[in-house]
């Protein structure tokens, strides 16, 4: 390359900080780092909680809201929302339950449950990609649409009697405490991990999140990959549908109420900028982690579950508006 | 004489008046004077300073150097306000109004008429907004929501709200741009009825006709200096023509031999609803063909259709002289036709994101294996094409938008390249970068038309169309007005074709 101006030789590097310089400065470290504190605190709070079988439970705070979470975090990155997965979960859940009425084995069980995930993905994605309506107002009217079917459907009753087999997806141990869901959760964290770092469809996704405009101007298929990403979320509701139904062995209407807060909580925490372009699969694992740590700690001190959810959400506020607060101080100390 | 709406004193006059940014000097020692009941017109290319001096006279820039005096008293704007008050008022091109709020509001926004308590006095607020909507001649409801407008009438409002605080001074920063022929005659009458009641008005425009349909005076800015001012009875329209484009070509452009090769695209019949129509043109290989016009004449649109950013509403393509159907910027990419937006920061780049993932977002396809991506061979591919820009960058990991405008643009070019295009379309491409960059693109232009690539330059800079193009195109409200060969190129032909102006015969 030659020097045009004698001024500076243009040697632009790939790089200018190596690998170590860029993981000391990631958020996922600092969330490891308060995952590490929150486990040590849990130790000395209770005797009980370094038992295996009691830390064997514990992932199960956790396991199905990350399933969603993966790719809800793929879905904020990219600039939209989807509140309806507990919805959705409610309403899988709900038309597995009817089969069951059939005489339908695990195996059909299982395929209604994925099938409903998909069709409700599918409807909120070509409301959002069709008709060009904002994801969160279209999720928050699916949200109680979906499980308003359900009460319909249930009212106040219930539908048991899963097949015996069918609870090994939600009770199932795979090795020794190391349960099926467990096994799911590092699977699913390997392949969204895979995609959204390290395929061409991931790099879309990050460039649509930060500038949709460039993205389809940069001949990104701006809408096609929003409703993957839309068929994706319904997708691993209806997974944790399958999971959480065999878990109780019972659907109520009320099943998996409120959870579409914990999982944006858990990918919000996870370091996925809420305004789309940012984020990673590794912060979302270990913000699953830190909320199943928080919430099984504060379940052995007999916390109330109201007093966890104040807890939650003093977290997901604490999460959003500390790096604004940490900037403020910065640029007011320079200025 | 006492008649003070024939005075020969000034009610605003700037003398001396500097301003410059890092870089550029916009404003150089200029002079104006505006006279009450006279119009005077503001004349000069894109880029002369025009924009500029209705910053400082609106109080939104502050001047280096220089005076302003309001009835012979030296004063300074340092804010809006300040402006506001000492009687300047300014219409601009784009109106900033609220939809949502009624006629009456939008006019009397931020100082709407208190009553008790100081609550807005709403009979107050709507008997005076009918009073000065009758002074312009505006038969509008006041109470009617803006949404509910025609573009038309929402500039009637605006010019109403410029009036609704006590001018004396009125700034229409091209006014007609939006207008259709019967409303800008609606205008003609309303500068004449501000006139009549003792305003004394300036009117930017590039539209010859009515500057000697309206005006009384007229002074020319070329590059940031006066170099002209008089009467318009004095002046002729070749004269001003020339006062405008007589310059010395001070940019240095690369010398270019260029023989072009076989026609790569034909366009024919291309038309949209609204934006343009009937647009017919070929491009050949190693071509480089400039699109002339005004802002507002339909060349960036006709552009994005091309790109199949919309779609028009008839017409064909053929490249290679195979019809070539483009419904989304991914089907043109995919058959070889880009194009380097002139909104960097909206659709040009993606500043969050590192120059190296920029510059391969198009081409995920050559630097994967399967749709992994290969890191690797992502630096690989942006350092070859930046490095060919001369980019100036701390390294390849930074942030677009961390680089200076011009640096931004080499990364935009740099990724349409990587793609290998046959056809690129650059829509004002050193519009607002540096002197440094400027000229590492133009010299990047011709070096990719040596080399057998097609670029199509939409331009507004006079001396970037005449120094680059081997042909050009001059649009005019959405339409082809004019069409040049290099070697018959004058400045004041393209200005004459942009603004509708034919030589006169005599």
């Amino acid at each position: 390359m030659s020097i045009t101006d004698g001024t500076q030789p243009r040697n632009v590097p790939d790089r200018l900080h190596g690998r170590p310089t860029r993981i000391l400065r990631s958020w996922e470290l600092l969330l490891a780092g308060i995952a590490i504190l929150i486990f040590l605190a849990n130790t000395q709070a209770s005797p009980y909680f370094l038992d295996p079988w009691n830390l064997s439970d514990a992932t199960f705070n956790f396991t199905e809201k990350a399933f969603i979470a993966f790719a809800m975090a793929l879905l904020i990155i990219s600039g939209e929302i989807d509140l309806s997965v507990a919805g959705i979960i409610a309403l899988a859940s709900t038309a597995m339950g009817w089969a069951l009425q059939f005489g339908i084995g695990t195996p059909g069980l299982i395929v209604i449950g994925l099938t409903v995930g998909l069709v409700c993905g599918a409807f909120n994605g070509v409301l959002v990609t069709r008709l060009g309506l904002p994801s969160i107002v279209v999720t928050i009217g699916t949200m109680s649409l979906f499980r308003g079917i359900s009460y319909i459907v249930l009212g106040d009753q219930a539908f048991n009697g899963y097949p015996t087999d069918f609870a090994f997806f939600g009770r199932g141990y795979v090795f020794w405490v190391i349960s099926f869901e467990l096994v799911l959760f590092f699977i699913f964290a390997a392949i969204y991990a895979c995609v959204l770092h390290f395929t061409n469809f991931g790099r879309q996704i990050y460039a649509i999140g930060n500038n949709p405009t460039a993205a389809t101007f940069s001949g990104i298929r701006v809408a096609r990959v929003k409703m993957i990403l839309f068929l994706l979320t319904g997708l691993m509701s209806g997974i944790a549908a399958v999971c959480l139904t065999a878990r109780l062995g019972s659907t109520r209407p009320s099943i998996a109420f409120a959870w579409e807060l914990e999982v944006v909580t858990m990918v919000v925490l996870g370091g996925v900028s809420i305004l789309g372009g940012a984020g990673s699969i590794l912060g979302v694992v270990i913000a699953a982690v830190i909320i199943g740590l928080v919430t099984f700690g504060l379940g052995l001190l007999n916390v109330p579950g109201i007093v966890m959810s104040i807890f939650i959400g003093a977290l997901l506020i604490g999460v959003i508006a500390i790096p604004r607060l940490i900037r403020l101080i910065r640029t007011g100390k320079a200025a | 004489m006492k008649d003070d709406r024939t005075t020969d004193t000034p009610v605003l006059r700037l003398s001396g008046i500097t301003k410059t940014f890092p870089g550029v000097i916009a404003l150089s020692k200029v002079e104006l004077a505006l006279y009450p009941g006279q119009v005077t017109a503001l004349v000069g290319e894109n880029g002369a300073g025009k924009s500029t001096l209705v910053k400082i006279l609106t109080g939104i820039y502050q001047p280096d150097e220089g005076r302003i005096e309001v009835d012979g008293t030296e004063t300074r704007f340092p804010t809006a306000t300040a402006a506001q008050d000492a009687g300047v008022t300014a219409i601009h091109q784009e109106t900033v109004l609220f939809d949502e709020l009624t006629v009456a509001e939008n006019i009397f926004l931020g100082h709407a008429p208190r009553g008790r308590f100081g609550l807005i006095d709403w009979s107050v607020m709507k008997a005076q907004a009918t009073e000065i909507l009758t002074r312009i001649g505006a038969k509008l409801d006041p109470m009617k929501p803006l949404r509910d407008l025609g573009i038309a009438s929402k500039h009637l409002v605006a010019i109403a709200r410029a009036l609704s605080v006590e001018a004396r001074v009125v700034v229409m920063d091209e006014p007609t741009a939006s207008l259709s022929q019967a409303e800008i005659e609606e205008l003609y009458d309303l500068v004449d009825r501000l006139k009549a009641d003792g305003k004394a008005i300036l009117f930017i425009s590039h539209k010859f006709d009515e500057i000697f349909r309206i005006a009384d005076r007229y002074t020319v800015f070329r590059d940031g200096e006066m170099v002209d001012a008089g009467m318009i009875d004095d002046v002729t329209e070749d004269a001003l023509v020339e006062k405008m484009v007589g310059r010395s070509m001070d940019a240095i452009f690369p010398q270019r031999h260029s023989t072009p090769g076989e026609e790569i695209l034909r366009v024919s019949g291309y038309s949209h609803p609204t934006e343009f129509a009937d647009i017919n043109f070929g491009l050949r290989q190693g071509e480089i063909l400039g699109f002339y016009g005004l802002v507002g004449a339909g060349r960036s649109e006709f552009m994005q259709a091309l790109f199949g950013v919309t779609k028009p509403s008839k017409g064909a393509v053929k490249l290679d002289g195979k019809v070539a159907v483009i419904r989304s910027p991914a089907e043109a990419i995919a058959k070889g036709i880009v194009y380097v937006p002139e909104d960097r920061g909206k659709q040009g780049a993606i500043t969050a994101m590192p120059i190296f993932q920029n510059v391969t977002l198009p081409s995920l396809s050559q630097t994967s294996n399967k749709g992994f991506v290969k890191m690797a061979d992502e630096f690989a591919l942006a350092r070859k094409y930046t490095e060919r820009l001369d980019l100036r960058a701390a390294s390849l990991d930074q942030n677009v938008g961390n680089l200076s405008g011009g640096n931004q643009q080499k990364v935009v070019i740099a990724k349409w390249l990587a793609t290998k295009p046959k056809v690129i379309i650059l829509d004002e491409p050193t519009k607002g970068i540096d002197v440094g960059s400027k000229a590492a693109v133009h010299e990047f232009m011709a070096e990719l038309a040596a080399e057998g690539l097609s670029v199509i330059m939409v331009s507004s800079e006079i001396p970037e169309i005449l120094g680059m193009s081997d042909r050009v195109i001059v649009m005019r409200d959405g339409r082809i007005a004019a069409e040049y060969e290099r070697d018959e190129l004058t400045p004041e032909k393209l200005v004459r074709a942009a603004a509708g102006y034919q030589e006169s015969a005599a």
